[in-house]
């Protein structure tokens, strides 16, 4: 096999962002599975066949490999990284891979299948631009495929990438490829996910993962390396709604800056240029931008992700959890709202309870005030009797707070639809939330 | 040439298709997110500077964040006592250039006061017992967050780590009991004793901070370009000759062009054969290389498999 030779190492790496002077974008992917799935063996490929596999990495993984008996270069280990997941041959958390091609650089969030499954892959999809979910083709469709594709769904992930792994095991057979299509597709029509794209591939034989497949020559797509760089997800962004809450007042009090007053926050959707007319949430008040400022100078636009400071010709009390808005497009100003949450602390969500609550730069209590139903990610069925939420389970909860809060609905805003609860007594993070739309 | 982005986030380019944003300046965007974050929610923060490229990225960052205030944090610099000299006065002129509050935690002191025992002999390093003098000093003066240059990439447990890193009421890290972090919404509330290290340039690797250096045109020390230095060979790395070092038998020194790729004490940072003598020579030896940076360079880490977890557990950066 491929990955055990070393002298497939040489070769220039694909850097070419190095003395290219375009700016290459940022691509952050969310995978899942479980070991037996082959998914870090995927992640160690596309590293290695990608030349990013370094050397004295590749000596360790071999030399592991060999001392554990593995009888092969096991190419999971190189995600794998503390004491206990080598020791027992499992990953206990979500572990951050990067690499870069010439166009992009990507960040892939690489979450365990088995224990804390959920918790760890809604961390992972929370910032993700795209899911790779992992298929096993001797399987088909599990439990588990469903349950990735449910929360990439859930997250609003904007792309789904499948891929049927381990064809070598069915003789690289087309039916069996077709049957695990057709049976997703027809499952994924109850999500919410616009963009699925299958790619049949053997991640231990290195099949369609940066290269064309020599083995599947009816398989008219793409690899999976290419489809990661060229999947589109600039427009993924919301340019629509001008949202900017303030994280924190600058006010240098220095002789050079005496009046300045600026606020600075990082752009969450939209765009505000100055002479924009703007609202300051929840005072209401109307003003124009006077000015966007960076270390770097003046700036004409600023846009999502991008954190900057911006100045305000009016004198207006402006603080850390107010947002900045158009006068005609603001933010729903609310004391209540229903939300999907995502259950991550031992400890049982209970109706009643007292939570805080931090939605964009803003803290405030929070109260259960109702659980609606608990959700079963594998069947999609509502169970309204529940009576709270366990660890990695998800459920619609209607919520009430101390302080208003200005949201957007989660399908369309992922920044100001977002939030997290945390327990007042062991200050954990306890559950990620979604914001629903009034209607929903 | 250099990229349109040299010019700050004003040169994410508005173009006729939508709004570009570079992987740097995105890089950049969320390090200065956590950077606020961190001053809006924790009361005494602190930065922990070492002089060395991350750290250096990581002071360019807290600039930029509060811009055109001061940050509003203090410098802290652990001490080994045996540091590279350029790195020192390279550290006192940047704090001086930036009017910056620098605390300087000596591990000196930490031997003599009895805190820590000095090892001895030829492979002795002081790189351990850093732990304890970090750890005193963020007690000494109450510090809540620690930010720190750590990136994902550079070592297996360091790519488990949360964004932000809480310690126990010992300066441990406990791996399994890592709170989730979602989208970009960071929960800095603490428990009594605990403190947490931040790390903005979690996302970035080593590739990424060399590109940002050149394009801001960032001062680096000198070492990390190359130079003619005495040098020894030991384990397969190259280690400057120093007082801090005892040669042992067949070990001679010879000159040699090097470069560094990471700074740390001289007794445990070695060197790599270069010619490179610019940023733009350095970025290509990186991007061509096919060694980790501290695979390459450091013995800290070559103590056992887990060298970097163990340390981390016992409170180390």
């Amino acid at each position: 096999m491929r990955a055990g030779c070393p002298h497939g190492v040489t070769g220039a790496a694909t850097n070419g962002t190095v003395v290219d002077s375009r700016p290459s974008e940022l691509v952050r992917v969310a995978t899942a599975g479980s070991v037996d799935d082959g998914k870090s063996t995927l992640i160690g490929r596309l590293l290695f066949d990608s030349k990013q596999v370094f050397a004295d990495q590749l000596e360790h993984v071999e030399r592991v490999s060999t001392e554990r008996g593995d009888g092969y270069v096991n190419l999971a280990l190189l995600t794998d990284g503390l004491r206990a997941e080598r020791e027992q041959g499992i990953t206990i958390d979500v572990a951050y891979r990067y690499f870069h091609t010439t166009r992009r650089k990507f960040i892939i969030a690489d979450t365990p299948g088995h224990e804390q499954y959920t918790r760890n892959m809604v961390t992972g999809a929370s910032t993700a631009d795209l899911a790779l979910v992992l298929i096993d083709a001797r399987k088909g469709v599990l439990e588990q495929s469903r349950r990735h594709a449910f929360i990439a769904s859930l997250l609003r992930i904007p792309h789904l990438v499948v891929c049927i792994n381990k064809m070598d095991l069915v003789d690289w057979d087309e039916e069996v490829y077709d049957r695990i299509t057709a049976e997703f597709t027809h499952w994924a029509a109850r999500l919410d996910v616009t963009d699925i794209t299958f790619i049949p591939i053997s991640a231990l034989h290195g099949d369609n993962v940066v290269d064309r497949s020599e083995n599947m020559p009816w398989y008219g797509g793409s690899s999976l390396l290419y489809e990661l760089e060229h999947v589109h997800v600039a427009s993924d962004r919301n340019l629509i709604d001008p949202r900017f809450p303030v994280q924190w007042v600058i006010r240098p009090m220095s002789d050079e800056h005496h009046d300045y007053r600026g606020y600075a926050g990082q752009v969450a959707s939209g765009a505000f240029k100055p002479g924009d007319e703007v609202t300051v949430l929840p005072s209401g008040v109307t003003t124009r931008v006077a000015g966007i400022d960076s270390h770097g100078g003046p700036m004409p636009e600023a846009f999502p992700p991008l954190s900057v400071t911006m100045r305000l010709e009016d004198e207006v009390d402006v603080s850390r959890g107010d947002m900045i808005c158009r006068p005609h497009n603001r933010p729903r100003q609310t004391k209540e709202l229903e939300a999907m949450v995502c259950w991550m602390a031992e400890r049982p969500l209970r109706p009643a309870a007292r939570y805080r609550i931090k939605h964009t730069t803003r803290t405030a209590l929070a109260k259960v005030e109702e659980l609606r139903y608990r959700f079963d990610v594998n069947t999609l069925h509502r169970d309204e009797e529940a009576e709270g939420l366990e660890l990695n389970e998800i459920g619609r909860v209607r919520l009430r707070f101390s302080a208003p809060l200005l949201i957007d609905e989660y399908r369309r805003n992922r920044s100001t639809g977002s939030f997290i609860l945390i327990e007042e007594s062991t200050n954990d993070t306890v559950a990620a939330g979604m914001i629903l739309g009034v209607d929903d | 040439m250099r990229p349109a982005l040299t010019d700050g986030p004003a040169a994410a380019t508005v173009s006729g298709v939508g709004y570009e944003v570079s992987h740097l300046r995105a890089l950049e965007s969320e390090a200065i997110h956590i950077m606020r974050e961190v001053a809006a929610e924790v009361e005494r923060a602190v930065l922990l500077f070492s002089g060395g490229k991350d750290s250096v990225v990581l002071l360019r960052l807290a600039e930029k964040a509060f811009y055109p205030a001061r940050f509003p944090f203090a410098v802290m610099h652990v001490d080994t006592g045996q540091n590279f000299p350029e790195v020192l006065e390279f550290r006192d002129r940047r704090m001086e250039e930036l009017d910056a509050r620098l605390i300087v935690a000596s591990v000196q002191d930490s031997i003599d006061s009895g805190r820590v025992v000095d090892e001895t002999g030829p492979r002795a390093s002081r790189n351990r017992l850093q732990t304890v003098t970090l750890l005193d000093a963020i007690t000494e003066h109450d510090f809540r967050a620690a930010f720190g240059g750590a990136r994902r990439d550079e070592e297996r447990a360091r790519a488990k780590e949360r964004i932000f890193s809480f310690r126990d009421d010992f300066g441990g890290w406990d791996p399994k009991t890592q709170r989730p972090e979602l989208w970009s919404l960071y929960n800095a509330h603490m428990n009594p004793g605990e403190h947490m290290r931040v790390f903005p340039l979690s996302n970035w690797t080593e590739l990424d901070v060399w590109q940002y250096i050149r394009e801001e045109e960032l001062e680096i020390p000198a070492m990390y370009f190359a130079h003619t230095r005495e040098v020894f060979a030991r384990d397969g790395m190259l280690y400057a000759t120093s007082p801090f070092v005892e040669l042992l038998p067949g070990e001679e020194p010879f000159e040699e062009s090097v470069r560094y790729r990471t700074v740390g004490d001289m007794s445990c940072t070695g060197a790599v054969r270069s010619t490179a003598s610019t940023l733009d020579d350095v970025v290509a030896e990186i991007a061509a290389t096919r060694i980790t940076e501290r695979g390459e360079t450091r013995a800290d880490d070559r103590a056992s498999e887990a060298a970097m977890e163990d340390r981390k557990r016992e409170g180390y950066f």
